[in-house]
């Protein structure tokens, strides 16, 4: 496929173009993703999440630029939500990132979380398989830490920070119901601002109720991302992390579950695919939808039997 | 079982400080459905082509209050070609004299939406250009 020599060749608007496929769920990029498959895994994926306004994209923007300092590619994803009654978004987080659009070792793209079909995570993991077969050797996975898609996209990053700022107060309380868990480094942004010290204090203590012992205990860093302060120390600590992935034998372990995760995706989608078709082909599925609706049978039953049928046309 | 949404770059080139039209412009058209990539001020045309291949919108929307707008246009223009990405589509917004206007249609602008377009008007426009 020629996109796909294409992105192999380094080319950034089939890169762009190949990523409009896969969120516009066009079938073509199955194809290109096929083909890319044994060009990925190379790259440190790193998950960065939070409240809204806590200086995100300002932190990416950063850290960033301190990995092109030791020649690094870098891959950006900026995930903003969409509106759900019109699908249409505003993705603004570029505006933070203004410098890096010219440099030819980045690639940012921005990305709205539409109605995806089979789940913004999944698109959000196909976009990142492009970016790494592209060649970036860190991809940046900027979410906003509210809902639990934005956890699933969390789930497909090797290394995830979790970002707050001082004087969210109940905003952490929310953030340790749900993503707590996700953080394999917690940053406090804005740590110019008062009130640093009681969150760091808040974000140590709910580290402290899960006192489970693990190997690797989340550091918490302060960082100042408008002026810098504190981004080279967050990059030792993300390649801390990544060393402790690798040595550990976590990396690996990490991507065999993707990797099923993936391949059982795919599988379910297909099948599901297959008998949807098949049955629609037959006039059987509008058959047993209307006998559905006339409570002539369940849904369960009736997708049994589109599944036996399945079963004996093997 | 494909949906394609139509994306728009709206950028702000050049050195003045305004942005409120260009954020009138790109919540309207969110609000009409669309994804617009949104940059903030004094862009230089390559960052605003580099940004327009990497998102790869299907418009760009060029807001110009100053006097420069020719300058900036037609470079943007210029740098599209060279990085063989003349198929996205350009338009500009804002104050242009008349004069202007036919240069840059000429240059190879789509469209200029003065002060005062009907925002409708716009988003039609969009919804049209985008389809071919
Ligand atoms: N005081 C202060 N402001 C910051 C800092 N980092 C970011 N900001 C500002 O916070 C606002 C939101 O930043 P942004 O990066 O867009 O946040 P995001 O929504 O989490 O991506 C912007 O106005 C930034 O300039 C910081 O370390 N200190
Ligand atoms: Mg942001």
């Amino acid at each position: 496929m020629e996109i796909v020599e294409k992105v192999l060749n380094g080319d950034k608007r089939a890169v762009a173009r190949l990523i409009s496929m896969i969120e516009n769920g066009d079938q073509q990029a199955v194809k290109a993703l096929s083909a890319l498959h044994a060009h990925t895994g190379n790259a440190h994926i790193i998950g960065v999440t939070g409240p809204p306004g806590v200086g995100k994209s300002t932190l990416v923007d950063k850290l960033a630029k301190s990995y092109r300092e030791l020649n690094k590619k870098i891959g950006i994803i900026a995930v903003d939500p969409s509106s759900p009654f019109t699908g249409g978004a505003i993705l603004g987080d570029r505006v933070r990132m203004n410098d890096l659009n010219t440099d030819p070792g980045v690639f940012i793209r921005s990305m709205g979380t539409r109605g995806h079909l089979g789940g913004l995570a999944r698109s959000t993991a196909d976009v990142i398989k492009v970016l790494d077969a592209y060649g970036m050797d860190k991809i940046i996975v900027e979410t906003v830490g509210a809902g639990q898609s934005e956890v699933e996209i969390a789930s497909y990053a090797h290394t995830t920070l979790l970002v707050e700022m001082p004087g969210l107060g109940d905003d952490i309380q929310t953030i340790k119901a749900g993503i707590m868990e996700i953080g394999d480094i917690f940053v406090i942004n804005k740590a110019d601002r008062a009130g640093i010290d009681r969150t760091e204090a808040e974000i140590r203590t709910m580290l402290s109720l899960h006192p489970e012992e693990k190997p690797w205990l989340p550091p918490v860093m302060r960082t100042v991302a408008i002026n810098g302060d504190g981004i080279q120390e967050l990059r030792d600590e993300i390649e801390k992390h990544l060393d402790y992935l690798q040595s550990s034998g976590q990396m690996k372990l990490i991507g065999e579950e993707r990797a099923r995760e993936d391949f059982i995706h795919i599988l379910k989608a297909n099948v599901t695919k297959y008998i949807i078709e098949r049955s629609m082909d037959q006039k059987k599925f509008d058959e047993l939808l209307s006998k559905i609706l006339s409570k002539q049978i369940d849904p369960y039953s009736a997708a049994r039997e589109l599944t036996d049928d399945f079963e004996n046309s093997l | 079982m494909s949906e394609r949404r139509i994306r728009v770059l709206i950028a702000k080139p050049g050195l003045d400080g305004h942005d409120r039209g260009a954020k009138i412009v790109a919540r309207a058209l969110r609000d009409a459905g669309m994804e617009v990539i949104y940059t903030g001020l004094h862009q230089t045309p390559e960052q605003i082509v580099e940004t327009a291949i990497q998102e790869d919108v299907d418009i760009v929307g060029l807001s110009c209050l100053s006097g420069a707008h020719m300058t900036l246009f037609t470079q943007v223009m210029a740098l599209l070609k060279e990085k063989d990405a003349a198929d996205i589509i350009v338009t500009g917004g804002g104050i242009v004299p008349k004069d202007d206007i036919v240069k840059l249609k000429e240059a190879g602008i789509a469209e200029v939406f003065g002060p005062g377009t009907p925002i409708d008007e716009i988003i039609e426009y969009h919804r049209k250009a985008a389809r071919k």
